[in-house]
C-alpha cells in the first residue's frame, strides 16, 4: 500500500472516532426520533432479508459437503452436524452476514446520506428544527446494531437448514437428529462472544455508512464515492473488529 | 392562486417598504481553506422589501445566505436577524429564529424519500409539535393551492419536474409562516416561462405572506420581476448597490455586461 492511501485511512479512522463520538453523545440527549429508528430497522430487514436468506443456507450447505469427504477420511462423519453448527454460529454466520450487510446497508445509508447532502437536504432539516445528526444518522447507527445481530441469527438459522440439506444429499439424517447432533457440540460459550461481536459489527456498518454519506463532498460525483468507500472501510473494519473479537475470547476462555 | 400570465412589469410594491431592519450584515468575511469567498459584505435588508443579490455563479452569494442562518460559520464579522445576533444564539434560540426564516435550497432540497404531503409536513410537526392532523392537512392543501399544485399531494419529488418541484419547495419554505424568505437561486435551470411563474409566485408571497425577502440569484430577469432593490456582489464585496433603475442607468462595464444593455 502507498503511503498516502495509509494516511488517508489513519486520518478516516480518527475521524470516524471523533463521529462516534458525536452520535453517541446524541444518542443520550433527549427528543429520541423513535418513528424514525422504526422506519430504519423495517428498511434494514427489507432490504438484506432475501439475500440473507439466500447466502445463509447457501454457506451452510456448501460447507457441509466440502467437510463430508475429510471427516469420512478419519472417520467422523457422526461430527459432521455439530462441526458445521460451530463454525456457522461462532464464524461464518456472523463474519459472512456483516460482509453482505455492508455491502448492502453500508452503501444504501451511504448513498442516501450522500445524495440528501449534496442536494441540501441536510441543510434543510436543520433549518426545521430538526437535529439531523439526531434525525438522520443516530436512528441508522442503532437500527443496524439492533437489526445486524438478527439478520446473523436469522442467516446461522438458515445455515442450519442449509446444512442438514446438505448432509441428505449423500447421507440420510432426520431432522430431528441432526439438530440434537449439531447442538451437543454449540456451548453457550459459543454463542455470547458471536452475538457481542455482532453488535459491534452493527454499529461499525451504521456509523461507517453515515460518517460517509454525512461528511460527502459537494459534487454529485461524491455520492458514488460515499457509497463506494462505505463499503470499503466498513468491510474492512469488520475483519479487524472480527480479529479483535476472536483474541478477546481467545484471552478469555481458553 | 396562481396567476398563470407572465408578468414582466416590475415589482411594483415598494410602497410597502418601511425602515425597519429585519437583517443587517456588518463586515463579513468568509474562506474556505486558503480561497477567500466573501472579503467583506455588509447589508440591510429592510421590513417588506425584495432584495435581490446579484452576482456571478461561485461569487459566494449561497455561502453568504447560509450564513445569515447559520448553516455556515463566517470567520469575522456580525449578522443581526431580528435584532438577534445571530453568532451569539444558543442551540434554542437559533432553532427559535430559524422558525421565522424560510430558505429556499438552491436545488430545492425536496425529501426524496418521502411524499409531496410528507415533504410539507415535515416542517410543520417539527416546528410546532401541538399541531392537530386536521390544521396540518388544512394548511398543506393551502399552500399547494397557493403554488397551483393542488393535485400533487402523493406524488414523490422524482415524478415532478424542475418547476414543480421548485414549487412545492416554495410551498414547503412558506408553509410555516416565515417573516423573512431567502430565496437562493429560485429560477436556476428553469425555463424562462416557468422561470417567470416563479419570479410572480416570489411576488406574490411578498404580499400575501408580508414577508421580507432576500432573492439570490443570477438571472436578470428574475431580478426585474422580483427586485425593490439590488445588490451586486463580485470578488466577494458589495460591487454597487440601488434600486434597478440606478443600476441600469449605470455605465459600469461590469454592470452593462451583466444587465446585457
Ligand atoms: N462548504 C464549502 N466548502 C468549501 N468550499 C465551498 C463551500 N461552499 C462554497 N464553497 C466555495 O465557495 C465559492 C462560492 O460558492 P457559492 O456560494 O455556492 O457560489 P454561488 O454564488 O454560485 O452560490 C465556490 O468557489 C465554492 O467552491
Ligand atoms: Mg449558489
Amino acid at each position: 500500500m502507498k503511503s498516502k492511501e495509509v494516511s488517508i485511512f489513519f486520518t478516516d479512522i480518527t475521524d470516524i472516532f471523533l463521529f462516534t463520538i458525536r452520535v453517541i453523545r446524541e444518542t443520550f440527549s433527549r427528543n429520541f426520533e423513535f418513528k424514525e429508528f422504526i422506519h430504519q430497522c423495517f428498511q434494514i430487514g427489507n432490504k438484506t432479508l432475501p439475500l440473507i436468506a439466500i447466502t445463509g443456507t447457501i454457506m451452510g450447505l456448501v460447507l457441509t459437503i466440502q467437510s463430508r469427504p475429510i471427516l469420512i477420511e478419519f472417520g467422523a462423519v457422526s461430527m459432521l452436524p455439530g462441526m458445521v453448527a460451530v463454525s456457522i454460529i461462532r464464524e461464518m454466520g456472523p463474519v459472512i452476514t456483516a460482509l453482505i450487510c455492508a455491502g448492502k446497508i453500508g452503501s444504501g445509508m451511504g448513498a442516501e446520506l450522500g445524495s440528501m447532502k449534496v442536494t441540501e437536504q441536510i441543510e434543510a432539516m436543520e433549518v426545521s428544527s430538526t437535529n439531523p445528526m439526531r434525525y438522520l444518522v443516530v436512528t441508522r447507527v442503532l437500527a443496524a446494531m439492533l437489526m445486524v445481530p438478527l439478520l446473523i441469527l436469522y442467516a446461522d438459522a438458515l445455515g442450519l437448514i442449509g446444512s442438514w440439506a446438505g448432509a441428505n444429499i449423500k447421507g440420510d439424517v432426520s431432522f430431528a437428529l441432526f439438530f440434537s447432533q449439531a447442538f451437543s457440540h454449540v456451548d453457550f460459550i459459543d454463542f455470547l462472544p458471536a452475538v457481542i461481536k455482532s453488535f459491534f459489527f452493527g454499529a461499525v456498518i451504521g456509523i461507517v455508512g453515515c460518517y460517509k454519506g454525512y461528511n460527502a463532498g459537494r459534487g454529485t460525483e461524491s455520492v458514488g464515492i460515499a457509497a463506494n468507500s462505505a463499503v470499503v472501510l466498513a468491510s474492512l473494519l469488520v475483519i479487524i473488529v472480527d480479529m479483535i473479537a476472536v483474541q478477546f475470547t481467545d484471552m478469555l476462555v481458553l | 392562486m396562481i396567476t398563470e400570465q407572465v408578468i414582466t412589469s416590475k415589482n411594483p410594491s415598494t410602497a410597502d417598504k418601511s425602515d425597519e431592519i429585519v437583517i443587517e450584515l456588518k463586515n463579513i468575511k468568509k474562506s474556505f481553506d486558503k480561497q477567500e469567498v466573501l472579503k467583506d459584505v455588509s447589508l440591510k435588508l429592510f421590513n417588506g422589501e425584495n432584495l435581490v443579490i446579484l452576482g456571478r455563479s461561485g461569487s459566494g452569494k449561497s455561502v453568504l445566505i447560509k450564513c445569515i442562518v447559520r448553516l455556515l460559520i463566517p470567520d469575522e464579522g456580525t449578522i443581526n436577524v431580528l435584532e438577534e445576533n445571530v453568532g451569539t444564539l444558543n442551540s434554542a434560540g437559533l432553532d427559535a429564529l430559524r422558525k421565522k426564516i424560510g430558505f429556499l435550497f438552491q436545488s430545492g432540497a425536496l425529501y426524496d424519500s418521502m411524499t409531496v404531503k410528507q415533504n410539507l409536513e415535515f416542517p410543520l410537526r417539527r416546528i410546532n409539535k401541538d399541531l392537530k392532523q386536521q390544521e396540518i392537512d388544512e394548511k398543506v392543501l393551502t399552500v399547494l393551492d397557493n403554488v397551483g399544485l393542488a393535485d400533487a399531494l402523493d406524488k414523490m419529488p422524482s415524478q415532478l419536474s424542475g418547476g414543480m418541484r421548485k414549487r412545492i419547495s416554495l410551498a414547503r419554505t412558506i408553509i410555516a409562516d416565515p417573516k423573512i424568505m431567502l430565496y437562493d437561486e429560485p429560477t436556476a435551470g428553469l425555463d424562462p416561462i416557468t422561470s417567470d411563474e416563479i419570479s410572480s409566485l416570489i411576488n406574490e408571497v411578498q404580499k400575501k405572506y408580508k414577508t421580507s425577502s432576500i432573492v439570490i440569484t443570477h438571472d436578470i430577469e428574475c431580478a426585474r420581476t422580483t427586485a425593490n432593490r439590488i445588490l451586486m456582489l463580485q470578488d466577494g464585496v458589495v460591487y454597487k448597490e440601488g434600486t434597478l433603475e440606478e443600476i441600469e442607468k449605470s455605465d459600469d462595464p461590469f454592470i452593462k455586461s451583466f444587465f446585457k444593455l
